[in-house]
């Protein structure tokens, strides 16, 4: 193991002084006791495994990457239950206090009458649609699926990394990992009491049922996908097997009299909610991108009259974005009275000339990311880059401030992780995935996502990373 | 059930049965080919049914003039840019599947999955003696697909569209071979009762795995007319055209919607002729005359079963046609 990057980085199974955390105690007992290549054995089959179900994803850009295997980690990185329910209470808070900010600033805006935040922030953001003002949603839920990334940096400090309230995605890897690890390592589960996440499917179908219009008693319920080339395609359709409801594209629905009909072998069949994993701009051609064939022309006319649910609610993306993050702890003191659980990263807005001047002097210590960007993509890691690299960012910087924000490069925690080498610490983060109907719902556990490449401190797997099954067990 | 899910289901289910068909149909004339075949030009000739069959003789034609065994075989087998190619059927078999997945098993999905993998791990260059074996995999594969969509699907309306598939292709599949077949082996209409050459005869039973019913059922000599009645009119053989139609039809009624009623109108009319029929009245009609028939009758049940279920219509006559999906992919033959 590399000492160096033991004390410089918070090692999830190893404290300071090299002794193994109780957490993990039983887990490297039983792992140092296996007999050599054992793990590798293992990883090669559940590499064939995820291979022969597809579980697979598209990178956006790469010729011959139309399906690959996001890598799957081994090792399982583990939780306490005590330190679990901190986290648990603490997104759940950051939850609602965003799905507070999402229903104020598409009716009253109070949080902006109270000059907490200003309203050019908000009404200029092209993620803020015009369209929902003063629409009413069911429980007032706008974001009914959030992915809070997280990320930790010593024993008991955690960072909210992002919010992600649009579309979020890596659901259905959080259940196969898990799928795959009892399966490889059945011995370990006896042994352990790992609390399960097997039932997201079925919360996640509860969620969508208390989003349908009121009046409706029986929903009928659809997963709506752009198609099967989307990157997360293998995800939208696991989730319509599990939850026993149609997968659809948008060409299997359509308006009438602002009602959404899906063409089945029976005729039309009314539609009631819909959880979309299509973004807002695609959805209806009629009101955002005309050229668009994945939506619905109508399908927002239908919404906004309160004959159908989109899980996530249009224009969530006002709440998420990498400006507006700033401003959460804030939401929270404001809508619920309560002092934030967790915390944000420190950001540096470009758009302030100070902050400009210093992140443009220490480029080679930040990480520098747009302000909409997402899934890793055009970021700037400043200490693993080169100073080409850096030089060309500070030009795009330089073209649009605006667009950027900038944060201190954290020092992500590390789990154990089967690498070439054997088992060495790479650095890991964590996605929960909440679930927002009636009541707030959170599955003990998330993905986590690991860099694999010694030293990343980028976990996208659009990116080259991987994930490992997210364990909370009772201490 | 969607209309677009139903119309993937069917496409995936004639998919699977094409390729194990043209496995079929390729693996009888690579035996055919060992045996000697009094026919000038017999190669040629030989090597040319396959591609009728199939309705690729132009394409090939066009790539590669006459038909030499060898070309042949690989063009079928394996050629990525032949539309009616094994490899291509395989493709489109998984291309359709990927866009239901959620509408058939994951063990489905498996053997359709594992399918494609393995054969784009195969040699890009196979021996010619080993095609047999590559046959052999196709038609394991094809059964293995078959057998674990009975034992793990639920019986619904999905089994009923890839039943559908199946058996309308299955039917086409065993028109088409019992037409070009019948050509080389029989040029002259005078010989249908006499007995025939064994061996030519027997490879194509063969080839629809009907030799050993053959004997069970005759105890006798090959006999073309026997041939004929055995492969059209027996309702106990799989591959035989009543037997698919007996499908067809009982499906039909199974998916019992509103629409469809001209589907199920042609299914009745064709099983009925089937059930009813007499091989003496096939061949005073002229077998070539009664094949095409039923392959134009079938190939207009595939459109009506296409209009009533697959297509996405729009009921409420407001809105204009919806155009249909890319995976569906006509490259059906006629």
């Amino acid at each position: 193991m590399n000492m160096n990057q033991t004390n410089k980085y918070f090692n999830e199974m190893h404290s300071d002084n090299g002794a193994i955390r109780e957490i993990y105690r039983y887990y490297e007992k039983w792992r140092s006791g296996l007999p050599d290549g054992t793990l590798e054995r293992r990883s090669a089959e559940a590499e064939l495994l995820f291979r022969r179900m597809g579980i697979t994803f598209a990178v956006y850009g790469e010729a011959d990457g139309a399906e690959r295997l996001i890598p799957f980690d081994i090792v399982p990185r583990i939780f306490g239950v005590a330190e679990w329910q901190r986290l648990e209470r603490g997104i759940k808070q950051r939850v609602r206090a965003l799905n507070a900010f999402l229903h104020d600033i598409y009716h009253e805006q109070e949080i902006i009458k109270a000059g907490i935040i200003n309203a050019q922030q908000i009404l200029d953001n092209v993620l803020y649609r015009r369209e929902m003002q003063g629409i009413d949603l069911p429980n007032q839920v706008y974001a009914h699926i959030a992915g809070i990334d997280l990320v930790r940096v010593a024993e008991n400090e955690f960072y909210v990394l992002e919010d992600n309230l649009r579309t979020p995605s890596g659901v259905s890897y959080m259940l196969e990992n898990r799928k795959a690890m009892m399966r490889l390592f059945p011995e370990l589960f006896a042994n352990h009491t790992v609390e399960p996440v097997e039932h997201y499917p079925q919360l996640l179908l509860d969620t969508l049922r208390e989003a349908a219009p009121p009046f409706v008693s029986d929903p009928v319920i659809v997963v709506m996908t752009p198609g099967s080339y989307n990157s997360a395609y293998f995800e939208h359709a696991f989730l319509a097997s599990q939850m026993g409801v149609e997968l659809v594209e948008g060409q299997d629905l359509f308006v009438h009299q602002q009602k959404v009909y899906m063409h089945t072998t029976d005729g039309p069949q009314q539609v009631h909610v819909i959880y979309r994993r299509v973004d807002d701009d695609f959805l209806d051609p009629l009101v955002f991108l005309p050229d668009s064939t994945l939506g619905v022309p109508g399908l927002l006319d239908a919404y906004c009259s309160g004959n159908v649910a989109l899980a996530n609610g249009v224009g969530t993306g006002v709440a998420d974005d990498k400006s507006t993050y700033l401003y959460v702890p804030e939401m929270i003191r404001f809508y619920l009275g309560e002092a934030p659980l967790l915390s944000n990263v420190p950001t540096w807005r470009l758009s302030e000339p100070d902050d400009l001047k210093y992140v443009l002097e220490n480029l080679s210590e930040l990480v520098v990311k747009e302000v909409q960007g997402s899934g890793g993509y055009g970021m700037l890691v400043g200490p693993t880059s080169s100073k080409a690299e850096i030089e060309t960012y500070r030009q795009r910087i330089l073209t649009e401030p605006n667009n950027f924000i900038a944060q201190p490069t954290l020092a992500l925690s590390t789990c154990p992780t089967l690498v070439d080498s054997g088992v060495a610490p790479r650095h890991v983060d964590l996605r929960p995935f909440v679930l927002s109907g009636k009541e707030v719902r959170l599955i003990p556990g998330g993905l986590t996502r690991v860099a694999l490449r010694e030293g990343s401190l980028v976990v996208n797997s659009s990116q080259g990373g991987g994930t490992k099954d997210t364990w909370v067990l009772e201490d | 059930m969607l209309s677009r899910t139903a119309d993937n289901l069917f496409w995936m289910a004639r998919h699977i049965e094409r390729a194990e068909n043209t496995a079929r149909v390729l693996d009888v004339a690579h035996r055919t080919s060992l045996l000697p075949l009094d026919i000038e030009g017999s190669e040629a000739y030989l090597w040319y049914a396959p591609l009728n069959i199939t309705g690729c003789a132009r394409g090939y034609e066009v790539k590669y003039g006459l038909a030499r065994s060898e070309i042949v075989t690989r063009y079928m087998a394996l050629d990525p840019d032949n539309p009616a190619s094994i490899y291509n059927c395989l493709r489109l078999a998984r291309e359709n599947a990927r866009a239901v997945r959620g509408a058939i098993t994951s063990e489905m999905w498996e053997v359709i999955n594992a399918t494609w993998l393995e054969l784009n791990r195969l040699p890009k260059q196979i021996d010619y003696e080993k095609f047999p074996d590559y046959f052999d995999w196709v038609k394991d594969r094809s059964h293995l697909f078959r057998g674990v969509t009975l034992g793990t699907i639920v019986k619904d309306i999905a089994l009923s569209f890839i039943k559908l598939g199946t058996f309308l292709e299955r039917a086409d599949n065993t028109a088409r071979i019992l037409d070009v077949k019948y050509h080389i082996l029989l040029p002259s209409v005078n010989d249908v009762g006499g007995a025939a050459d064994y061996y030519q005869w027997g490879a194509l039973l063969k080839s629809v795995s009907s030799f050993e019913a053959y004997q069970k059922i005759y105890r006798d000599v090959i006999s073309p007319l026997r041939v004929a009645e055995l492969l059209i009119l027996r309702d106990d053989m799989p591959r035989s055209l009543h037997a698919c139609m007996n499908e067809v039809e009982a499906e039909l009624i199974a998916i019992n919607c509103s629409s469809g009623k001209e589907a199920r109108r042609l299914a009745g009319e064709q099983h009925a002729a089937l059930h009813f029929g007499r091989i003496e009245d096939v061949f005073e009609q002229g077998l070539h005359e009664y094949l095409t028939d039923f392959l134009n009758h079938i190939n207009l049940l595939g459109q009506e079963i296409r209009n009533a279920y697959l297509a996405r219509r729009d009921q409420f006559g407001l809105l204009p046609l919806v155009k249909s999906t890319q995976t569906q992919q006509s490259t059906h033959i006629n």
